[in-house]
């Protein structure tokens, strides 16, 4: 398929790999901020292809798997009222709250939607007029910008029937939490392509000029990876640390202008509570003075909601990078995608859910092919 | 789709027009079911055997062990490109009997119809499962229709059981027969259906119009099965895809499969909407194509036959079939390493970014 096949060429990919393996001398440990990068170097097996010393921390960059526990509770408190419409992207739907998840929650009777846009939430509620309709508005700074336009639209229609959870967090604040984390061990990090698409990298320089990392701002697709890794451990190896675009057919210095300004009007800066890590100051955004009646946690009264995680449950470990997933005690035991205790084992960008998916178990060989 | 919906293009004699829509009435055993029997059903249906109407049907069967199954069919919306749940409710059930190198001879229907469906798109839909039934040469011989009340259904299931005949001399074919060394074949592209009714149920508009794969097996089946043995297994991968289907023939030959990615055919604009919703084509239903698991040495010979049958032009050799780690599938991905495939949990869901 174009514009995909170039970039999973394997010849392609031996030529970068190989370069990796002659630029290397010694270990490096370097995180892939985005949940979409751990399912893809997965997938695609790319750290079998690495030199044993380059270790891949999986980062808390997965949207499902960093929504609090709370939030969720919040979000099905909300779902199973009588007169709600809650929307949803998919994958939400099978994240464990407390007790249940939303598919739980739809099966007893609760109208729970899997839609593909913040918009057609915003149509659904046109069309029922005597329903409130929720959209559970989560994500980075990548699915931000629909959301706040949804909320735009909603306002200058005067729908009084719609209203959004709000969960947003953003990478950058993060980065700097990670890198003040007693327990780091990240020495590099590939920043994820489609926030900087929205965003620029303009937020980037101050971050490696207080921190001295390199961050390589990196795509999705095999080559993508290999390719932002690749220059990762050049500049490891030469003792620098700058800011370099290895998603340049994506990604400028200045992002998406536009989207950025709908984000600012709609969105202002909060402390964001980040599921198994905790509140990281200024890392997300809630709706605007202007906006917040569109607030469903205010609408629904529900924000008092506040719950405890499984005590068994690493997952805020996982998503620092200080525990692989099958390192965990509870992996493939008590925590299965099909019993998960924490979100890194439901989303499909979930480190978790990608490790027990493709069969990296702790005490399994790995798999190869002759 | 309006030529779906026509109600001048159906042959009903008048009495149903006083129903444009179906009513409790038609499943409740009285004249209004008799209506519907005599003039909707009936006259696509209607053979030798079904034209008794007894409370069961005597049919004769050819020698040769006899197969059966049975699959409801829930598919929502009803109609989408390519397809309704008419055609998949016939080749579903025939398909089910191909895998067992069974010819497929007779079907019953049983429609669990929603009050207040349009009469016109129940014709229709009669209509699609008659032609489906001739193009899959069996014949429907018995049927039943209920009616619930309105909110109660979701406008139409059909469930539909099946019956066919192993020819006399047909080697077994079974999902426990794979062996160590055999060469694991797809009949054609991958995820086509799945995709197919994804497009309008989530209102999603692509470029070009996927359409389903929804076909009748039998005949392609029939041609690589014979007396040598040489075909192991046979099995549709409809729900949970390829995927799935690998799997289970893993576990129950207690075997591994090891699939090349780059030898599965899929269809560019199937893996560029698989793409757009974070889902995978080996985990996308398909209802016209078929795995058969073959004796290394027929390999290109069934490859051959497979390719010579309008429904298996595009069928290719994707994998092999090994000794070790019984039970696992893996494949070699498009940069050289090898990972798990693994079973699909449940249901698809796109994901968020």
């Amino acid at each position: 398929m174009k514009y995909l096949d170039e970039f999973r060429n394997a010849d392609i990919a031996k030529k970068l790999a190989e370069d990796i393996h002659r630029t290397t001398t010694q270990p490096w440990a370097i995180m892939e901020v985005c949940g979409g990068q751990t399912h893809s170097i997965i997938r695609n097996g790319i750290d079998q292809i690495l030199p044993s010393g380059i270790e891949l921390i999986h980062g808390p960059g997965c949207p499902v798997c960093v929504t609090p526990l709370d939030v969720i509770d919040q979000a099905l408190a909300i779902a199973s009222q009588p007169n709600v419409t809650f929307c949803s992207f998919g994958d939400m739907l099978r994240v464990p709250g407390s007790s249940k998840d939303l598919f739980q929650v739809k099966s007893e009777g609760g109208d729970v939607r899997v839609v593909y846009s913040p918009l057609d939430a915003v149509k659904l509620a046109q069309q029922l007029p005597d329903r409130q309709v929720v959209f559970f508005g989560i994500g980075f700074e990548t699915t931000a910008p629909a959301n706040a336009m949804a909320v735009h639209v909603a306002k200058k229609q005067g729908l009084e029937n719609f209203s959004m959870l709000v969960s947003h967090v953003l990478v950058p604040p993060a980065i700097a939490a990670i890198m003040t984390s007693p327990k780091n061990r990240v020495q590099a990090f590939l920043a994820a392509g489609h926030v900087c698409c929205v965003m620029g990298m303009h937020q980037y320089p101050a971050l490696v000029e207080r921190f001295h990392v390199p961050i390589v701002v990196t795509g999705f697709e095999p080559l993508d990876i290999l390719e932002g890794i690749r220059r990762a451990v050049r500049q490891l190896e030469a003792g620098e640390a700058r800011v370099e675009n290895a998603y340049e057919r994506v990604v400028t210095m200045e992002g998406n202008v536009p989207a950025q300004k709908m984000l600012a009007e709609v969105f202002e800066v909060a402390d964001r509570a980040w599921r198994g890590i905790g509140t990281i100051p200024a890392s997300g955004w809630r709706l605007s003075e202007a906006y917040r009646g569109f607030d469903a946690a205010l609408r629904f009264d529900v924000s008092g909601i506040h719950t405890q995680e499984s005590p068994l449950c690493h997952s805020g470990e996982v998503l620092q990078g200080a525990l692989k997933p099958n390192q965990c005690p509870a992996f493939g035991k008590e925590c299965t995608p099909r019993t998960p205790l924490g979100a890194t084992m439901v989303s499909s960008e979930g480190a978790c859910a990608a490790y027990y998916h493709y069969g990296r178990f702790r005490d399994a060989e790995p798999v190869t092919v002759a | 789709m309006a030529d779906t919906l026509d109600f001048e293009a159906w042959t009903c004699p008048l009495p149903l027009r006083d129903y444009p829509r179906v009513v409790l009435g038609h499943g409740g055993g009285g004249k209004l079911s008799e209506e519907i029997v005599e003039h909707l059903f009936m006259p696509a249906f209607g053979n030798p055997t079904l034209n008794v109407l007894g409370d069961a049907s005597l049919v004769e069967l050819p020698p040769g062990q006899v197969a059966m199954t049975t699959d409801s069919f829930v598919v929502r919306p009803l109609f989408f490109p390519g397809g309704s749940i008419g055609e998949l409710a016939v080749n579903g059930t025939v398909n089910d009997l191909a895998m067992a190198g069974a010819v497929p001879q007779f079907l019953t229907a049983g429609f669990i119809i929603e009050e207040g469906l349009e009469m016109a798109t129940l014709g229709a839909i009669v209509q699609r499962m008659a032609a489906a039934a001739r193009r899959a040469d069996v014949q429907i011989v018995a049927g039943d229709t209920k009616v619930v009340e309105r909110g109660h259904g979701d406008g139409l299931y059909i469930n539909t059981s099946g019956v066919g005949v192993v020819p006399a001399g047909v080697a077994r074919i079974g999902p426990d027969r794979a062996r160590p060394g055999d060469k694991v074949i797809v009949s054609g592209t991958i995820g086509d259906h799945g995709i197919a009714v994804m497009s309008v149920r989530e209102g999603l508009e692509f470029e070009t119009v996927i359409e389903t794969d929804c076909a009748p097996l039998a005949e392609l089946a029939q041609s690589i099965v014979d007396n040598t043995g040489r075909v192991h297994v046979l099995r549709d991968p409809t729900r949970g895809g390829l995927a799935a289907t690998l799997n289970e023939i893993a576990r129950q030959s207690k075997v591994s499969i090891i699939v090349e990615e780059r030898q599965v055919p899929v269809k560019p604009q199937v893996q560029a909407a698989c793409e757009l919703m974070g889902l995978d084509p080996w985990h996308v239903a398909n209802e016209g194509k078929l795995v058969a698991i073959v004796a290394p040495e027929a390999a290109d010979e069934v490859l051959a036959w497979l390719r010579a049958h309008e429904l298996g032009r595009d069928a290719a050799i994707i994998g092999e079939v090994r000794a070790d780690r019984a039970g696992m599938v893996a494949t070699r991905t498009a940069i050289g390493a090898t990972r798990v495939v693994p079973l699909p949990l449940g249901e698809l869901l796109p994901r968020i970014c």
